[in-house]
């Protein structure tokens, strides 16, 4: 505990500290629209597609910050989109094996560009594969400002746009009809979903990111019916996972901080799915319990006006 | 002699993972490969601290038991109403978070680093023999491919008919009383299996190009399922064959360059293939168009 105390007074310690809750808010809020409009897993293909982007925007600049890698990922991120959308449309490939194409073939040429920096005369090069696994500990000053930056752009265009995503989410024919420009919009929230990953990757690393963006929303669908509260809710989710995976991989040494951070939001998804009313384990089962209740109650009343009405029935026969 | 070695275990996760990525691609169920791939970390590590050994039967079965439940549990997800994208995605990363985790902590013991997880160790798989009696029998790893190529062909092979129905009109399969759930679970055990043999060498990751890149890749080239299966063996192999050639001359990960392959072999398929490529489908229309 005092440890924890003494961590958390380490200035350098809360900027990590504060970024990481703020990438969790930020992606649990984006989650629960690409939640909504059943592209959870574009999340962890884009995630795998940026490994290339960000190993490219190294050998070419010979430098670790995360604005150019962001730079670098994100193309490779719309890359990744395209090539998705052009190979559903153009073969008879369905859409999950492009999907598994795409994350599998970026992530394979991710690795050989990334052997080839480790093997050839990169200097500063190390850390770079900190980047799989995701080292929050392992950020310094300027990637926490950029990362803390670009979480806030992040919530503050969901909260501009809020009504516009909200439409596109549940009926994109109906946004089309009353004049939205949907094509755009649907491009601008993939485009939000790649930044989310990518400022995300260097807390969580490639291979988990996309749990941030999956687990808090659907756990925040098992509280609510409500977007407003889910978006809300699933923000608070991403937070406490982001904050609690930071500090538990800070007590220790070798304590990666993405799975810790995946594991917390797993944490509260079986939370969820127990405690949740009206959807939760917990709350079915009582709902189912009192429904039996219920016709059991009704069954004996029924049987009870039966005998009454079968008795008056027999005493009229006897009069 | 390192060389025949390497590519040999190569061809055999290859034409182990080729097999089954058929199906998985004609039944729409990539994701689920990918998922499984992801899932069995936990279950080898487990085996690992248990056993002391990397090459235990418990390893392969901690892991096949992992991926089932992956399996069961998206599949349980799924029917209380969460999507099945979103089930997949909760479900695979809780699953690797745990093992990547365990790794962390006990990576000592378990003489397993966070990388090999990733690019594997393909390079390394002559290093490890297997000796009876003082007499050289060759890599362990390809003893293990072998075994699991060995289980696959006979399990496929013995109920073809039943997995081709269960793959095109499982309604159909149903109707005619053939145990779809069943035979379900058996190629997710089998997409286990293949997974956990092929870490070692080509990494969890990895694996998941070799199910899917090369099935797909076949998928453009026929409209048999036979040949479909042969073509995405054949694919795989060839795959392996031409990244090791450019792992070597580029001095970068196996495995990377062999996924890479398979996705350059997808590309010139995508464009180029006769019946269902681009160029022959623009064709087609434009010939369409002047006959009219």
């Amino acid at each position: 505990m005092q440890s924890l105390w003494t961590l958390l007074n380490d200035p350098n310690m809360q900027w990590i500290f504060i970024s990481c809750t703020l990438l969790g808010l930020s992606s649990g809020i984006i989650g629960c629209f690409s939640y909504l409009r059943k592209q959870s897993l574009m999340g962890d293909t884009l995630a795998h597609a940026a490994l290339p982007g960000i190993c490219i925007a190294f050998m070419l600049t010979g430098t670790k910050s995360l604005l150019l890698f962001l730079i670098g990922a994100a193309a490779a991120g719309i890359i990744a989109t395209f090539g998705i959308g052009f190979v559903t449309r153009h073969s008879r490939i369905k859409h999950d094996a492009a999907m598994g194409i795409v994350l599998s073939g970026f992530f394979g040429l991710g690795i050989v560009l990334l052997t080839i920096i480790q093997h050839g005369s990169y200097g500063n090069q190390a850390g770079l594969d900190k980047f799989l696994f995701g080292q929050a500990a392992a950020m310094i000053g300027s990637d926490v400002l950029t990362m803390s930056i670009v979480s806030v752009i992040l919530i503050a265009v969901c909260f501009l746009l809020f009504k516009q995503f909200k439409l596109i989410s549940f009926d994109p024919g109906f946004a089309r009809g009353i004049g939205y420009p949907v094509a755009f919009l649907e491009q601008l929230l993939m485009l939000l979903m790649v930044v989310a990953v990518v400022v995300g990757i260097q807390a969580v690393g490639v291979v988990l990111v996309a749990a941030l963006l999956i687990t808090p929303a659907v756990s925040a669908r098992y509280w609510t019916h409500r977007l407003g509260a889910m978006v809300v809710l699933s923000g608070l989710f991403g937070a406490i996972s982001g904050a609690a995976g930071t500090l538990i991989s800070s007590t220790a040494a070798n304590l990666p901080t993405g799975p810790l951070t995946v594991l917390a939001a797993t944490a509260l998804f079986f939370l969820s799915i127990l405690f949740g009313p009206q959807k939760g384990l917990l709350a079915k089962q009582f709902i189912r319990l009192r429904v039996k209740r219920k016709l059991e109650l009704d069954q004996s009343q029924l049987h009870a006006k039966a005998r009454v009405a079968a008795a008056e029935t027999e005493k009229g026969a006897a009069l | 002699m390192t060389v025949f070695w390497i590519l040999l275990t190569g061809s055999l996760v290859a034409s182990c993972c080729g097999i089954l990525g058929a199906f998985l691609v004609l039944r729409k169920m990539a994701m689920i490969g990918d998922a499984i791939s992801h899932s069995v970390m936990p279950g080898i590590v487990i085996a690992f601290l248990l056993s002391g050994s990397r090459d235990s039967m418990l390893m392969l079965f901690a892991a096949m038991i992992c991926g089932l439940l992956a399996v069961f549990l998206i599949q349980t997800f799924q029917q209380s109403g969460i999507q099945s994208d979103a089930s997949i995605g909760v479900v695979f990363t809780a699953l690797f978070a745990l093992g990547v985790l365990l790794v962390s902590l006990f990576a000592r013991q378990v003489h397993l680093d966070q990388d090999a997880i990733l690019y594997g160790e393909i390079a390394y798989v002559h290093w490890n023999v297997w000796e009876v009696n003082g007499v050289d029998l060759g890599p362990k790893a390809v003893w293990l491919l072998g075994v699991t190529l060995v289980v696959i062909v006979a399990v496929i092979g013995l109920f073809y008919k039943q997995f081709k129905l269960c793959a095109f009109d499982p309604a159909l399969a149903a109707a005619c009383g053939i145990p779809v759930a069943l035979f379900h679970y058996l190629l997710m055990g089998l997409v286990s299996m293949a997974t956990v043999s092929s870490f070692e060498s080509v990494g969890a990751i990895l694996v998941v190009g070799l199910l899917i890149i090369p099935a797909a890749t076949a998928y453009l080239l026929t409209d048999r399922l036979g040949r479909m299966i042969v073509l995405s063996a054949l694919m795989g192999i060839a795959s392996t064959f031409l990244g090791y050639g450019a792992a070597v001359v580029l001095d970068a990960s196996i495995a990377g360059c062999i996924v890479c392959a398979a996705g350059l072999l997808f590309i010139l398929a995508f464009l180029f293939s006769p019946s269902h490529g681009y160029i022959a489908k623009k064709l087609r229309m434009r010939k369409l168009i002047e006959t009219q």
